[in-house]
């Protein structure tokens, strides 16, 4: 069986200006979610504490609320939590009191409600959550860094850099999809966010190597043919594989449970997103930058040559002739 | 023909290596390593704990105070106003030819910065001992509390320091909200013995008195601890306090009473006995905590260095309280900075969602690669169930911990592990369709493959690595077996279907129809 023919090349380059235009759009819409509606953080990040109760019945959302109206929770958010019987209590304090425990309270409070078991109370106190932020930070620059110098020493720093680009196109397209469902953004998200890094690196990576490789045994001249011709080899592979992922994340996200739930959503359209810029829009970067196919193949010409005489030297010092 | 060539057996290996180490973990037999199952799927309680470390300090100044107090009392030597503010000890020398000898004495107790103004003592601790002192206090709470949960009788607690001041406690034995709050009440409980001397000159006037007031006589007032409106006037300085208890029992007194009794080390026994010998008559307060839980008459010396908390206390506290003493005080009180509890039932019903997802992705996947691949996709999904054998052994092996974002990895996993095979079977196909031979096809393919595939795995794990290393809890669990997985996929997608192609390339090649093996027309 084949998706894409395998002896056609596809012009993907002759449409550049095309697919740059898209994901400008793409790119500037999200900027624009971020800047104005924000990213819902979740207690990880905010501190702040939330309480996850499942009832015997359907759980009487309306009464719960008018019953916390009443105490010092007033301004708490009470939300149904995957099926009918549960619903999240979330409160912005926290209380860093190792006795009188919230869970506690809430039992006591809720106790006229009905029957229920309180499942889940997380509770984060403001200083751990400027530090999880902190934290986030951090690991997401320093896997860029760390990706940058890695590619540098493996390609060529256009290449780098232009795979950089592409992550960074990526993970803005993610996090406005974010901004725009209003998922809440815990370490769950930051995880999924890293995991797209490697996951969409991946991607561009093998077209890359494609490009690399066609650099060195392709009769083509032109960097923009090259592409063409390297993205359209690589083409089965890269929908394959991520139709592939697509589908156990969908599996995830349908059958993972509600705590799972915005993990996957982000990996879902993460991946569609990886998938995307790696055809159409990663390696349009490298001729952005102007990465010229003659400067490489002079450059591996003098490595080679460099390493011949290396060895051309070696063996006179081995024959004594030296 | 040969069958077996070097890569089929390290595969069949590590499927052996796979299969044996995961039986454990996968039957839940008896004996073997297992994988341990994290706080989110099996339920309990994790707290992040901060050790407020200056309280520490303040205590070390209060002990300083102690021997001063005590050494002047036992030499005769004449001091006045000996009193403590935040973070220093103030007395006078009331007799200059006792300075030397006063000194003397001082020289013992390490880390400390006197400075002098003709009689008048200033002692502060320097700062390399207020680092020091902060920096055991944090040990030793993670040693307190670790005992105090041992005592208590729940599996497995973890207790680790984290960081400078942050102690985390994880308690997977946790079931119900009651055992829950029991454990927190013991954790936070500081178990701060004292006993203190009433001062019986003043005491009744301690209603009208002002804590400042009291401060200007170097003492405290203290509530009682059944009924706040009865106060005590008590010298600041205590007699002694907790770390000189050696064990405590619950008892019961005549009145069938709930009691603690407790027993002193032999310096303990003797500072207590020459305090009763001298202060027969007067009142001694036995404090916990800040509370006075009775304050006794000294009738006369007490020997032997024993003796007992009572104030109305019921079993189970009193229970608690003697766990409390016997395994020390906390340095400093702790406060809760982050907390996670899960009852059992949502870790169950995590449990089963992650095997729906994870089983349901597998089929997916195995049901695409064959049709897809034809028998090329039968071997890739052979390398595939391996990879995911191995994930479980090597986890089972280091006793690494599954969480549920864990779980999400290694559903991640197989949809990235099959990339390997992708990649190369289309390679292998490519090669074929410019019309290499079978065999050539699969040598040159694997080694055109490998380029791509290792430099996307390195990144990958690079990422890996850094999420671990920036990771809490379960995120790192998320870490650890994404980067098994891709190490084993390495093994597994490329060193394993590798040999099996080499073991069947005499079938493949008989074979008249031989393409059809990858798929290809």
């Amino acid at each position: 069986m084949e998706i894409f023919k395998t002896d056609k090349i596809y012009d993907f380059m002759g449409k550049r200006l095309a697919f740059l235009g898209f994901s400008s759009i793409l790119v500037i819409a999200s900027i624009v979610l971020l800047f104005t509606k924000g990213l819902t953080f979740g207690i990880d990040f905010a501190g702040g504490t939330i309480i996850q109760v499942k009832y015997e019945q359907v759980a009487p959302i309306n009464q719960i609320r008018d019953t916390l109206k009443q105490t010092k929770y007033a301004n708490s958010s009470i939300t149904k939590f995957g099926s009918d019987e549960e619903v999240v209590i979330r409160i912005t304090g926290s209380s860093s009191d190792l006795v009188n425990d919230i869970g506690d309270e809430m039992h006591k409070i809720l106790a006229s409600t009905g029957n229920f078991e309180i499942r889940r109370v997380d509770m984060v106190g403001a200083k751990v959550g400027g530090e999880l932020r902190e934290k986030g930070i951090m690991a997401l620059s320093l896997s860029l860094i760390v990706i940058l110098i890695y590619l540098s020493f493996r390609f060529e720093w256009r290449f780098a850099l232009a795979s950089v680009f592409a992550l960074i196109h990526d993970i803005t397209i993610a996090m406005g999809a974010i901004s725009l469902f209003s998922i809440e953004v815990n370490l769950d998200i930051l995880a999924a966010i890293l995991t797209l890094l490697g996951y969409s690196l991946n991607d561009t990576i093998i077209v890359f190597d494609r490009i690399r490789e066609g650099i060195q045994t392709s009769k083509a001249n032109e960097l923009a043919e090259m592409i063409n011709e390297s993205v359209s080899k690589t083409l089965s592979r890269t929908t394959l594989t991520s139709l592939t992922t697509v589908f156990v994340v969908a599996t995830l996200y349908f059958f993972g449970g509600e705590i799972l739930n915005g993990f996957s959503f982000t990996l879902l359209v993460g991946i569609i997103i990886g998938t995307y810029s790696s055809i159409f829009v990663a390696a349009t970067f490298l001729v952005q930058l102007k990465f010229s196919v003659d400067d490489f193949r002079a450059k591996d010409a003098e490595k080679l040559k460099r390493q011949r005489e290396k060895e051309k030297l070696r063996a006179m010092y081995e024959q004594g002739t030296v | 023909m040969k069958i077996f060539n070097y890569r089929l057996i390290i595969f069949i290996l590590s499927i052996i290596f796979g299969v044996v180490l995961s039986i454990p973990s996968l039957l839940q037999t008896d004996t073997g390593k297992k994988i341990s199952l994290g706080l989110d799927l099996q339920g309990g309680l994790h707290m992040l704990l901060g050790v407020n470390t200056h309280e520490a300090v303040t205590s070390k100044i209060k002990t300083i105070a102690t021997s001063v107090k005590y050494f002047s009392d036992d030499e005769e030597l004449l001091i006045d106003g000996l009193s403590i503010n935040t973070d220093s000890v103030t007395f006078t020398v009331l007799d200059a030819d006792e300075i030397p000898k006063m000194d003397e004495m001082l020289k013992q107790i390490t880390g400390l910065d006197i400075s002098k103004n003709e009689l008048k003592y200033t002692l502060k601790l320097t700062s390399e001992d207020i680092a020091k002192t902060k920096d055991l206090s944090v040990a030793q709470a993670v040693e307190t509390i670790r005992n105090r949960l041992d005592q208590f009788g729940l599996s497995e607690p973890t207790v680790v320091r984290q960081g400078e001041t942050d102690i985390v406690v994880e308690l997977p034995g946790i079931k119900t909200a009651e055992d829950e709050k029991a454990a927190r009440e013991l954790i936070s409980k500081p178990a701060n013995l004292e006993l203190m001397a009433v001062d019986e000159e003043r005491n009744d006037q301690v209603n009208t008195m002002t804590s400042s007031q009291a401060a200007a006589y170097g003492n405290v007032i203290l509530e009682d601890t059944n009924n706040p409106n009865i106060k005590y006037l008590v010298k600041e300085i205590p007699i002694l306090n907790g770390s000189q208890v050696i064990d405590a029992q619950v008892a019961f007194d005549q009145s069938n009473q709930a009691i603690i009794n407790f027993t002193l080390n032999s310096t303990g026994a003797r500072i207590f006995g020459e305090f009763t010998g001298k202060s027969v008559g007067k009142r001694l307060a036995v404090v916990l905590d800040g509370k006075v839980y009775s304050a006794p008459n000294i009738r006369e010396r007490i020997g032997g260095g024993s003796g007992q908390i009572s104030g109305g206390f019921t079993v189970a506290e009193a229970g608690n309280v003697a766990i409390a003493l016997r395994s020390g005080a906390l340095p400093a009180t702790v406060t809760l900075l982050e907390k996670r509890s899960v009852g059992p039932s949502l870790g169950a019903d995590s449990i089963k969602a992650s095997l729906v997802a994870l089983i349901s992705g597998f089929l997916i996947v195995f049901i695409f690669m064959i049709i897809y691949y034809k028998r090329a996709g039968v071997i890739a999904c052979i390398a595939l169930v391996t990879n995911i054998f191995i994930i479980i052994a090597v986890m089972a092996m280091f006793g690494a911990t599954l969480t549920l974002p864990g779980m999400a990895g290694i559903v991640l996993t197989i949809g990235m592990a099959v990339d390997a095979n992708v990649i190369i079977t289309e390679r292998i196909r490519e090669l074929i369709r410019d019309g290499l031979s079978i065999p050539k096809a699969i040598e040159d393919g694997y080694s055109n493959a490998m380029r791509a595939i290792l430099d996307a795995n390195v990144t990958t794990l690079l990422v890996a690595v850094i999420l671990y290393a920036y990771g809490t809890g379960p995120i790192k669990g998320f870490a650890i077996t994404i980067s098994i997985g891709i190490l084993a996929s390495m093994l597994t997608a490329i060193l394993g279907t590798h040999g099996i192609y080499e073991a069947l390339l005499g079938k493949i090649t008989k074979d008249k129809d031989s393409k059809k093996w990858f798929g290809v027309n």
